[in-house]
């Protein structure tokens, strides 16, 4: 059993500990209304508002003075969140969180030698994320297959495993690249645990902060532009049954898939493949009435992801496709009203 | 398949798995397993739970079928439509295939049967006789094809046990029943992957998606303190083999790299891939639904048997995986390539009624190349 101290706190609120160190502390949302704790809720709006711009909330953790106040903040900067109940600030909030957070994991981990210090950030990796994190001399290492589950979201080139040192069933990372790995889970574990708190009602002095919120939601509306253009993976597969020549299965299931989801029917698609070395009119209609969802079990199957189409070298990525992750994106263009 | 083949082929299966009972076995973890099987000319019969050997065995007495199939996956309901079957788990599962290896003895066993007037045709896009482009293309396996394959396999056990961590006691291989091997890991940290996740997997494994500075090329300032030692392990250890060869060279070999750069190293990369990269069939491995050709079984594209390779170095598919009957039986064949069997040649024939053994008669059939008389 790891004794966590305040420190450990300041630098991880959402874990389960934070609510029992406060409660011990004797504070309560009633007492915190007053007045005299104006500044803290102000704190924790300036967290949200840093949170929200992008920008990782940095704490005084050295500054004893201050370390409630830190807690505190976290705790009613939540408070001021659910009772605005807006998920897009929300969603930025738990994130920009979760690289504070990482921040301090790496910080952590670094301290190798410091044994102590390693063993908090190795047991939230195990405890919080099941991810068993183990140390070989610089390194640190973690099993494959718990890799995998984590760097497949990863589009970057440098996570696929081919360019990972890996050995004995184990992935070489930096401290850095161990921590980026469960960020997605630590910004859904923080999430998670915003979405579960219960307020039932805010001190009169908070109401003021949760309208701001509304205000600063606003900016955040995008406005999507879409061109009609294909992405090249299906220009190429038309191009291929154009031409008469056989497409593999994998590329007809994309294209039908991609075509379904730009909204035209099995009857206009049908006809795309009319040229393939083995059409047969009736297995064609059977197989795109299925990737349809209008028959068999009704499950409407979606366009496969880049990566996948990559692996299947059905993928002839271009500038224009701009790091998307499934061709159904191609030629959306996100305009923030900021 | 014209009626008149069915009847024979069918009379043989049902003869060979009579007698081989002790080869054809439910794998473990099986009432998890969903079994399915094709019977000739006929659909795919799937989603089928079986609980044992015997009711298995009962199945091939019952149905006869030309393929029988069983999951990688586990299920809580094997039987139930997909949706609703609640994977728990996958085997790891590779298919190598001699077709797959673009090697070039293969344009000397390779032709084509056009789909319309079920004319042979050796050579082009359309058929000879009445001229359509629906051919179909029909290839025997040759001893370069298999052992081709073999290193492959070799290669790929290799990656499995170094790289993975996976012991070799979790790993089966098998001849596939036609023209390649089929690799199953049981027991290991991988069954819980899914599908993207085994893609990626399969890219390490094919050494696809590689970049130079995983090599320790960059774009600028490249030194050669990180270029990889041949000592190393993993990618970086084998490229290295590849790169420098023997150590003696090293110094001279490094400077060439260097002065080269990072786009004349892509393209090595690329190239290294081709002769490096286990070249596995991806879909496989990344579909966590398949049903893959039980064991034991026969495969209806040759009259194989899928069967387990105890030595892979010594396994000689066309001897030790060819067990049907060796009653003689009269065909017409029209096979231009020839072909060997339990280390007899056969073929080529052009149209011509012969006498083979019951096993070269139903390679023939299933394949294309032969009708009974």
């Amino acid at each position: 059993m790891i004794q966590l101290g305040i420190r450990d706190l300041v630098k991880y609120p959402f874990l389960a500990e934070t609510g029992e160190y406060l409660r011990d502390k004797g504070f309560n949302l009633e007492q915190l209304g007053h007045p005299d704790w104006k500044p803290i809720v102000e704190k924790a709006y300036g967290r949200i508002v840093v949170a929200t711009t992008g920008q990782i909330y940095g704490s005084a953790i050295e500054d004893f003075e201050n370390m409630d106040s830190e807690i505190l903040s976290f705790v009613i900067a939540i408070v001021l969140l659910k009772s605005a109940g807006i998920p897009t600030l929300i969603k930025r909030f738990s994130l920009s969180e979760a690289r504070r957070a990482e921040r301090y994991l790496q910080r952590d981990l670094l301290q190798k030698k410091n044994e102590t210090k390693l063993e908090l950030p190795l047991k939230i990796m195990q405890d919080l994320f099941s991810v068993k994190v183990m140390t070989d001399e610089e390194d640190f290492v973690i099993s494959v297959s718990d890799y995998l589950k984590r760097a497949v979201q990863f589009h970057e080139k440098e996570w696929k495993l081919i360019n990972r040192r890996v050995e004995n069933g184990f992935v070489f990372l930096t401290a850095h690249e161990t921590v980026r790995l469960i960020r997605k889970e630590l910004d859904g574990y923080i999430n998670s645990k915003i979405q579960a708190v219960n307020i039932p009602s805010i001190p009169e002095t908070f109401r003021e902060r949760v309208s701001d919120l509304s205000l600063l939601a606003k900016k955040f509306l995008e406005y999507v532009t879409v061109s009609s253009d294909y992405p090249p993976c299906i220009k190429h597969a038309i191009e291929v049954l154009d031409r008469g020549e056989n497409l593999p299965h994998s590329g007809r299931f994309m294209l039908a898939t991609y075509l379904l989801s730009k909204g035209q029917t099995a009857d206009q698609i049908a006809p795309l493949f009319k040229n393939a070395p083995d059409y047969n009119e009736r297995v064609t209609r059977y197989q795109l009435d299925h990737i349809a969802g209008s028959s068999g079990k009704g499950t409407k199957y979606s366009c496969p992801s880049c990566d996948k189409l990559k692996s299947e070298n059905l993928c002839f990525e271009i500038p224009e496709c701009n790091g998307i992750i499934n061709p159904t994106q191609f030629g959306k263009k996100r305009t923030a009203n900021v | 398949m014209f009626e008149k083949n069915v009847k024979l082929v069918n009379d043989v299966f049902k003869e060979y798995y009579f007698k081989h009972f002790e080869l054809i076995h439910v794998p473990t973890r099986t009432s998890e397993r969903e079994f399915g099987y094709q019977k000739f000319n006929e659909g795919m019969t799937r989603h089928l739970s079986i609980k044992d050997d015997k009711e298995l065995h009962l199945l091939l007495m019952t149905q006869v079928p030309s393929d029988v199939y069983c999951s990688n996956a586990y299920y809580s309901f094997p039987n139930l439509p997909m949706s609703e079957k609640d994977w728990k788990g996958a085997d790891l599962i590779f298919d190598i295939d001699a077709k797959d290896l673009k090697l070039d003895c293969r344009t000397s066993h390779i032709c084509s049967k056009c789909n319309s007037c079920q004319n042979i045709v050796k050579q082009g896009i359309n058929c000879s006789v009445c001229g359509s482009t629906k051919l179909e293309t029909i290839s025997v396996t040759c001893k370069n094809c298999m052992s081709e394959s073999k290193k492959e396999v070799v290669k790929l056990l290799e990656i499995l046990t170094k790289d993975f961590g996976i012991q070799k006691e979790e790993i089966q291989v098998y001849f596939s029943g036609n023209e390649g091997f089929h690799v199953y890991v049981v027991n290991s940290d991988y069954q819980t992957l899914d599908s993207r996740e085994r893609a990626d997997l399969a890219d390490y494994i094919m050494f696809n998606g590689i970049i130079p500075e995983t090599f320790g090329m960059n774009k600028q300032n490249n030194s050669k303190s990180t270029l990889p030692d041949v000592n190393e392990r993993g990618w970086r250890g084998r490229v290295a083999k590849e790169i420098f060869g023997s150590k003696s060279k090293r110094a001279k070999i490094v400077q060439e790299v260097l002065s080269g750069g990072y786009s004349v190293f892509q393209a090595k990369l690329e190239d290294w891939r081709q002769e490096i990269g286990v070249k596995i069939d991806p879909k496989v491995t990344m579909d966590i639904h398949r049903i893959f050709r039980l064991e034991g079984s026969l495969n209806s594209k040759s009259g194989l048997s899928k069967i387990l390779c105890k030595d892979l170095e010594n396994f000689d598919p066309f001897s030790d995986a060819c067990l049907l009957g060796d009653e003689n039986v009269e065909i017409i064949a029209n096979c231009p390539i020839s072909f060997k069997l339990k280390n007899k040649k056969y073929g080529p024939y052009e149209k011509e009624k012969i006498t083979v053994p019951k096993y070269a008669a139903v390679y023939m059939i299933c394949k294309g190349f032969a009708d009974i008389n």
